[in-house]
């Protein structure tokens, strides 16, 4: 579901906008950033935030 | 050489296609219909859900007991069958406090709840189609239905639509 949700946010934005996306660990950890590369989304950075969150930047 | 016509037969042609029959309107089966089909749909599937019999439920307009449909019987018959938020769990229902207790506990565990994924799925533009035969007996038309129901199609239609994908019965 998380995938599901940054997809719906990056069809709303315009080519080169940036999307940033805080998620915690786990499966969408792996999935989002896999799965943007997948559709052809630039991954620009996935880091650590705190505890158990963490932060991947999309540009569209 | 039979066992490869077996397994030819059996992959899809075109594997990111999807296609589900929605004929249960519990809940829990909503919950995993719209769950595959929203998450097929974000990684570039063509999804199709072709909602029938108690499926219809969750695509009305009404999401909770109304008197809908034409004729009397139909009108009963509508209301007890309810809506979106009226669907009991396939088990341990409970009089309807089970799904109550699990939209509470998808919302604390930050889950999508099932409002939220058909939501989702009207996002991002999956298909939905009313089955023409349900509708016919339950006394509907497709304008008791939310307005991203593409159609109102029989088997037919819904075999050249699902041609060359995958196909789930929930």
């Amino acid at each position: 579901m998380t995938f599901v949700k940054t997809k719906i946010q990056l069809s709303k934005l315009q080519k080169g906008d940036i999307l940033e996306v805080l998620l915690t660990e786990g499966e969408p950890l792996t999935n989002v950033p896999r799965s943007a590369r997948e559709q052809g989304y630039n991954v620009l950075e996935v880091s650590h935030v705190e505890w158990l969150i963490h932060k991947v930047i999309i540009e569209k | 050489m039979e066992n490869s016509e077996i397994i030819s037969l059996s992959q899809p042609k075109d594997p990111k296609k999807l296609s589900i029959i929605s004929f249960s309107g519990d809940f829990d089966k909503l919950v995993a219909t719209f769950t595959l089909a929203t998450g097929a749909a974000a990684v570039g599937y063509e999804v199709n859900i072709f909602f029938t019999f108690w499926g219809l439920d969750a695509i009305k307009k009404k999401q909770g007991r109304a008197f809908v449909g034409t004729g009397f019987l139909p009108k009963i018959f509508g209301f007890f069958m309810g809506g979106l938020r009226s669907a009991p769990v396939s088990r341990l229902n409970f009089l309807g406090l089970s799904p109550k207790i699990f939209r509470y506990l998808m919302r604390k565990k930050n889950v999508a709840t099932l409002e939220e994924l058909v939501e989702a799925a009207k996002a991002l533009e999956i298909n939905m189609y009313a089955c023409e035969m349900a509708l016919h007996i339950l006394g509907l038309q497709q304008s008791d239905f939310i307005h991203e129901v593409k159609g109102v199609l029989g088997v037919t239609t819904f075999l050249e639509i699902s041609e060359g994908g995958r196909t789930l019965f929930i």
